[in-house]
């Protein structure tokens, strides 16, 4: 659909982010590729949120850089993103996939059907006319993934999605971003939830106060993590 | 969302067309600028309705203080001038703003006051005693205090009393800087004194405890004159239908409208074209 | 004309000067509103999203302007339409278009500023989710403004408030000429200056009616949106 050139891997060096005198993301290299979902874990203000905004393109890194598929440019179709506190325009749910959809150039003759097609992969479509800010909060949460997927993204970026949802909401929000993953989309999620990393990793990538502390596939880094910050997170211990 | 569109479409042509749309009726019009008083005193609800079933012209009062009416003709903002302050519209000639002044109507004043008249002019008939001993009272007075030609009556009604009012003027002398009718009512909230034409008196309604209290003086006469404002000044100027409203006014047919303006039974305005010197 | 009836006895004998009156006000608060808007809401949602130097002062001014005396938007546009004026050659001074003009400038500030202040409100919120959707300027001015839109009616109405309530305006521009310029509240000004007050007072209920039914039908519109869009 998008013919040609791909955002992936996405390949941070040396990435510093800062906000006035507070460095946020300190010099942080990492690549993320394709294959099975990658998960930002760490404790709060690691800066994970802002790794992955780096990663869609919202911010610029205030040193070093940032390259999606050896290109800089920040902007691009083939990514999406879904926030924590997903915010749905004051219209009905399909009117909202009809944005996203129209926004990224879908004529409207097409639109119907993926709209359809779309609230059916997050289960909402029988939703499908209620005005979207009526709806619960993990319902909201399907939303925006439902309009993240509308574009037909190569990675999905989501920033700890079901961190205010309830256990029923997380499942279902979390089958959706498996079976997103299942059919090729990178999914690159920053995640508070350790059960969630390990339900869903294929790798991890763990940061503390802005630094990449550890980096490995999930088998290896929760039976046997290599620091001490990690064996130290994973106890359960509050890592400062 | 083709519904949206279409919806905005429609509405925005229905905007631009009613913003456009007074541009429609092309009819003979002229604009006149007079003075609240006239307007207030009910006098061109009676003769305007006539011309225009004579000559199909429309006439679109705006009224303002005489100050304000003089100034709109000298800027061209209006085709004639109709004003009650003779010595103003001489000069408004003689600047070149006005072609030439003719005489219309003359109204009089009166001076209004408490029924309990504390400065005890009523019955007065010299204007300028029961001026001076209004002064002497300081009974209070209620002056429009507005450059009008009412005002300048008034004033010249003091200067004729031997009073120097811009210095003899104390606490009882209220100038408020508006119109007849919020002189009257200004008046009746505070029971003072006040000078009036006798049309706006006659219309009004708020008269609390006021009423005549001297009248008749020859010093009391009100003249009115009309000007057609120079088309050699402005250009747009509506020479023709201007020059028609004033000719009718001066005409027997005008004069006779004129005169036949009653209130409970009073005429209002005494026609006087054709008297010399007025 | 209106001489010695009252309100009501016009209303119910629906006196045609006054139903004209009432039609003139409507027709020309309406349409002062409708260019305020024009004009106002893309103002407004610039002023929300573009940073550019001196911002800060514009939004200042902006919302001191939403106080501006009507008798000195009145003046200032007389002054530019009179044919001593710089507009003159336009010949409107004195029309019902003079009206408009005048009174939609009295009101796009008042309709710039509240729409400023809510779409910044809903561009804090909306940011993240436009910014990801990669929605370009246009789209965000577009979308911000469809989605404030209830909250905009309210910014409408009180723009048409001031619109309906102000006589300096109106006054100066127009002229209170009889059956041509004369509104609700020049015919008030007027009748109170005869000293009718009985009838400017039931003139002025008639006034406040017709808002109230405006702001009445505004609401239920809200309200139906709401229901409909959430």
């Amino acid at each position: 659909m998008h013919g040609g050139m791909s955002d992936l891997p996405i390949t941070f060096e040396n990435a510093t982010v800062r906000a006035g005198a507070i460095t946020i993301l300190d010099r942080v290299s990492l690549a993320i590729t394709q294959g099975e979902p990658t998960l930002l874990i760490g404790p709060n203000g690691s800066g994970k949120s802002t790794l992955i905004r780096l990663g869609m393109g919202l911010i610029e890194a205030s040193e070093g850089r940032v390259r999606w598929g050896g290109r800089a440019n920040a902007d691009s179709p083939r990514r999406a993103m879904v926030f924590q506190h997903p915010v749905m325009l004051r219209r009905t749910a399909a009117d909202n996939i009809a944005y996203a959809l129209a926004s990224r150039g879908v004529p409207r003759a097409e639109q119907a059907s993926r709209i359809d097609a779309l609230l059916d992969q997050v289960g909402l479509k029988h939703l499908k006319d209620r005005p979207a800010r009526r709806l619960s909060g993990g319902e909201q949460q399907r939303m925006a993934l439902a309009r993240a997927l509308a574009c037909d993204p190569e990675v999905l970026f989501l920033d700890e999605p079901t961190a205010s949802l309830d256990p029923a909401s997380t499942k279902a929000v979390e089958d959706i971003v498996r079976a997103t993953a299942l059919r090729g989309v990178k999914v690159v999620m920053a995640s508070h939830d350790l059960g969630q990393a390990k339900r869903l990793a294929g790798d991890i990538v763990f940061l503390v106060r802005g630094r990449v502390i550890e980096q490995a596939r999930a088998e290896q880094f929760f039976t046997s993590p290599a620091t001490q910050e990690a064996k130290a997170f994973l106890r359960g211990d509050l890592v400062i | 969302m083709l519904n949206r569109r279409l919806i905005l479409t429609v509405a925005a042509v229905a905007v631009a067309a009613g913003f456009a749309s007074p541009a429609l009726a092309q009819e003979k019009s002229i604009v006149v600028s007079s003075t609240t008083s006239t307007t207030d005193s009910g006098l061109f609800n009676h003769i305007l309705p006539l011309f225009k079933q004579k000559t199909g012209i429309d006439v679109k009062v705006v009224s303002q203080g005489t100050g304000q009416a003089l100034d709109t003709g000298r800027r061209g903002d209006s085709d004639v001038v109709f004003v009650h302050a003779k010595a103003q519209e001489e000069k408004f000639v003689a600047e070149g703003f006005g072609v030439k002044r003719l005489p219309v109507m003359y109204n009089d004043f009166v001076l209004i006051g408490p029924k309990s008249d504390p400065a005890k002019v009523k019955g007065q008939k010299d204007i300028t005693a029961a001026l001076k001993a209004i002064q002497g009272k300081a009974a209070p007075f209620i002056s429009r205090g507005d450059k009008s030609g009412t005002h300048s009556a008034e004033l010249n009604l003091w200067k004729t009393a031997g009073i120097d009012i811009a210095k003899d003027k104390g606490d009882w002398y209220k100038e408020i800087g508006q119109g007849m009718g919020a002189a009257l009512n200004t008046a009746s909230a505070s029971n003072g004194y006040v000078l009036s034409d006798r049309a706006t008196w006659i219309n009004f309604k708020n008269r609390g405890d006021l009423e005549i209290v001297v009248e008749g003086d020859q010093r009391l006469f009100n003249q009115y004159g009309v000007m057609l404002v120079n088309p050699e000044k402005h250009k747009h100027v509506k020479k023709a239908e201007g020059q028609a409203f004033i000719d009718w006014l001066v005409s027997p047919e005008g004069q006779k409208a004129i005169a036949d303006y009653k209130i409970n039974g009073q005429q209002l305005f005494f026609p006087n074209a054709t008297a010399p010197g007025a | 004309m209106l001489e010695g009836a009252s309100a009501l006895d016009l209303i119910f004998s629906g006196d045609a000067n006054l139903y004209s009156i009432v039609g003139l006000s409507l027709y020309i608060s309406f349409f002062a509103v409708t260019l305020a808007a024009i004009v106002g809401f893309p103002l407004g949602a610039f002023l929300a999203l573009v940073n550019f130097p001196g911002r800060s002062f514009a939004i200042v001014v902006l919302n001191a302007f939403m106080g501006l005396p009507p008798v000195v938007v009145g003046l200032a546009v007389f002054l530019l339409l009179s044919r001593s004026g710089p507009l003159g050659f336009l010949g409107i001074l004195f029309t019902p278009r003079a009206m408009i003009i005048a009174q939609s400038l009295l009101v796009l500030p008042i309709i710039a500023a509240l729409a400023r202040q809510t779409i910044e409100d809903l561009w804090a919120e909306y940011r993240d989710e436009l910014t990801a959707m990669r929605v370009g300027p246009a789209g965000r001015v577009a979308t911000l403004l469809y989605d404030a839109r209830f909250s905009l009616v309210t910014t409408l109405l009180a723009g048409f408030g001031r619109a309906a309530a102000e006589v300096g305006t109106v006054m100066i521009v127009g002229g209170n000429i009889d059956g041509f310029t004369r509104t609700m509240t020049t015919a008030i000004a007027l009748e109170t200056s005869k000293g009718d007050l009985p009838l400017a007072m039931g003139l002025g209920i008639v006034l406040i009616s017709l808002v109230i039914v405006v702001n009445g039908i505004a609401w239920g519109v809200r309200r139906y949106g709401e229901l409909r869009a959430g």
